[in-house]
């Protein structure tokens, strides 16, 4: 009977201890793909988020409280990502979300956040669904209208490319919605779209489609993918199909395993991406960042890591504009987040919750980033096909 | 398309097919005695990737002249991977072995889960697409038109019907092979002829995991990434193949690789979005019209 008695006192002492809302720090979840085939979105945009995080307790936290970064593991699967979620919200309780990379899974967390009430912040994802009528989803990177818009426009005026072919991946909304922004523009422009061709994400033979391509012939070829399978589409391209022309891409071909590869003959007539970020800009924002992220995990920041580090540096800022840990408050302090210094340009969160911001182009010579062009930020009209209808699949 | 293109896509067809043809060729080896599908074998063929990559990328390697690096990357990978398939079979399979074929069709998806995510953590998540260029290089040997030949692309075709001469030889004719043929006629009678079954079903698979570790390395040498989940597709189309070919038979499963290679590449040729509905749509046809295989014989049901 004792020992029940004791079970019981200790049963009430962790359920207590459960609903107490813990009064000395500030949790913030992170939803993320640390592991599975995008391990290096995950990973890197963790690094940053804790770098930003570390470095604001250090100087005495929010509100006198430290923070709390609160890391949860989806595998790269859409369907862990609203397990993940789920988990942070419910049984970790926390203020704010943090999370994702990939659109595809930044729509899913978003949908949960939005129902529950609970403030979140994208870094990366930039497919526009992401904070299409949303309440409480946020991003501070710029979107794929205007991604696919600048990607077009350095094509058709830097490269003076006046035929391109697409290769995309059709399960992935980042990849669909960028190759259908890219081909409006790209026609608009007068150009025209030559050879659009499909792949799934885990393919390892592209050399079917990139023969269809190669018979197209056109002047560029735009691969708006992840770096997971672009590697092999380039080597494809360029060693098995002996395909010399440019090929350019999106954010998504932002990973050091990818650059580093890329030298010698599989440069051919020039590798592009668009991107948020490069380690070699000249700012002094940029400079410090990469002196603090190389001493600490001793490698460059990439793209995602900036990105990381600006979306946890904003949350908390809001935080501490909010003055107190109250959703809502957390909510309207990020709505009104307007010219923060961060290390990918300064950020200014707009009426549709997206970040206006310039495109960098980056061309990868011998393993190495260069800025070749800076597309500034300009209006996007949205095709009517993305409006309405469901996103998720 | 025009015949250079077609003959084009023959060639990057077949090329496929070849390494298709290699995965299947171990399934059946192991369905062949055992009535196993041993699922962990997609996972087998990743183990010899990462394998290969290793000895490939180490420093004692270097110098060697290239077929002896070629002949080291394959040995050491296939001495590696029989070694583990033995494992497999020692700790997973074979106390299940009087236990009910569903038991270990479900303990073999476990054995495949526990590789892909064991392998997580040992290589980690990453791809690595680093795979050293004396590998991966594809030298043009002969030019068709604007069709190239490469030496890889022999290096798969030669390798994929050595190893079927190879295995048909063992099991035809040699006493090990009698002695395989018997166990899967009926694993009881077997026991009583003096046939120890434990060591044949152990040497069946650590041919098959070696088998897998080959089609491993070159299916890193013709694709040059590799990760922990990269045995995954390859290993379910491979099973396509070899129930198309009459699984349990080793020319069919050669056949049903190279022909679902060759659908594989023609149907990405004119609808790239419909590419991997092809190997699934074969094997429903083949279920549906002719359930033992293209080259298949059809079987008793044992009592």
């Amino acid at each position: 009977m004792r020992s029940f008695a004791y079970l019981l006192t200790a049963l009430l002492v962790t359920l207590t201890g459960c609903r107490k809302p813990e009064a000395d720090v500030i949790k913030i979840g992170h939803f993320a793909s640390m592991t599975g085939p995008t391990a290096t979105f995950g990973q890197s945009t963790d690094k940053g988020i804790r770098l930003a995080m570390d470095e604001i307790n250090r100087q005495g936290g929010v509100l006198g409280k430290k923070i709390v970064v609160i890391t949860e593991d989806d595998a790269g699967k859409t369907e862990e990502a609203a397990a993940a979620v789920q988990k942070l919200i419910t049984r970790d309780r926390v203020v704010a979300i943090l999370g994702e990379v990939a659109s595809s899974r930044s729509i899913v967390g978003g949908n949960i956040c939005e129902a529950r009430g609970i403030p979140m912040i994208s870094p990366a994802s930039t497919n526009p669904k992401v904070t299409r009528g949303k309440k409480w989803v946020f991003r501070i990177c710029f979107t794929d209208d205007f991604q696919g818009l600048a990607m077009a426009r350095f094509c058709y005026e830097n490269l003076k490319a006046k035929r391109a072919a697409i290769l995309k991946d059709r399960k992935n909304e980042y990849s669909v919605g960028l190759a259908e922004f890219f081909a409006k523009t790209f026609e608009q422009l007068g150009g025209q779209i030559v050879a659009h061709e499909n792949y799934q994400e885990g393919d390892v033979d592209f050399k079917p489609q990139l023969a269809k391509i190669k018979a197209a012939n056109p002047d560029v070829l735009f691969v708006p993918g992840y770096y997971t399978e672009c590697g092999l589409i380039l080597k494809q391209a360029r060693r098995d199909l002996g395909m010399n022309l440019p090929i350019a891409g999106g954010d998504g071909w932002d990973s050091a395993s990818l650059i580093q590869e890329i030298r010698g003959d599989l440069e051919g007539k020039g590798v592009y991406f668009g991107n948020h970020f490069s380690p070699y800009e000249k700012r002094p924002e940029v400079q410090e960042f990469v002196k603090k992220f190389k001493e600490r995990y001793g490698e460059l920041p990439d793209a995602m890591a900036a990105l990381g580090y600006d979306a946890a540096r904003i949350l908390a800022d809001a935080i501490k504009r909010a003055g107190s840990t109250e959703l809502a408050k957390i909510r309207d302090a990020i709505e009104q987040t307007k010219d923060f210094p961060g290390v990918t340009g300064r950020i200014t969160i707009d009426k549709n919750h997206n970040a206006r911001k310039p495109l960098l182009v980056l061309q990868i010579k011998d393993g190495k980033t260069k800025v070749v062009a800076t597309i500034p930020p300009m209006e996007t009209t949205q095709p009517a096909s993305f409006r309405g209808t469901s996103p998720l699949r | 398309m025009d015949v250079t293109q077609g003959l084009q896509l023959l060639v990057l067809g077949i090329a496929l097919g070849g390494i298709y043809a290699l995965i299947a060729l171990g399934y059946s080896m192991v369905y062949g005695v055992l009535r196993l599908i041993n699922f962990a074998h997609g996972d087998l063929i990743m183990v010899g990737a990462f394998l290969g990559y290793f000895v490939a990328k180490s420093p004692m390697v270097e110098g060697l002249p290239l077929p002896m690096r070629f002949g080291l990357v394959f040995a050491s990978a296939m001495l590696g991977c029989a070694v583990l398939g033995v494992l497999i079979e020692r700790c997973a399979y074979r106390p299940l072995r009087q236990q009910p074929r569903l038991t270990v069709l479900i303990t073999a998806i476990g054995v495949s889960l526990f590789l892909e995510y064991g392998g997580q953590i040992v290589f980690g998540a990453t791809p690595r697409q680093d795979l050293p260029l004396w590998l991966t290089e594809q030298n043009p040997l002969m030019r068709l038109f604007t069709v190239q030949i490469t030496d890889k692309h022999l290096l798969v075709l030669g390798g994929t019907f050595t190893l079927l001469a190879l295995m048909r030889f063992l099991v035809l004719n040699t006493l090990f092979g009698k002695a395989m043929r018997a166990i899967a006629q009926d694993m009881t009678a077997a026991y009583l002829v003096g046939i120890n079954v434990n060591r044949v079903i152990a040497l069946t698979f650590a041919l098959g995991s070696s088998l897998a570790a080959a089609s491993g390395v070159m299916l890193a040498m013709s694709y040059p990434k590799i990760d922990p989940l990269m045995g995954l597709m390859p290993g379910v189309k491979a099973f396509v193949a070899a129930v198309l070919g009459g699984i349990g038979d080793l020319p069919g499963a050669v056949l049903g690789g190279f022909v679902l290679g060759l659908a594989e590449t023609f149907v990405g040729y004119f609808a790239s979005g419909l590419r991997d509905a092809v190997a699934f749509t074969v094997l429903i046809l083949i279920l549906l019209l002719k359930p033992t295989g293209l080259l298949g014989k059809g079987m008793v049901e044992k009592v």
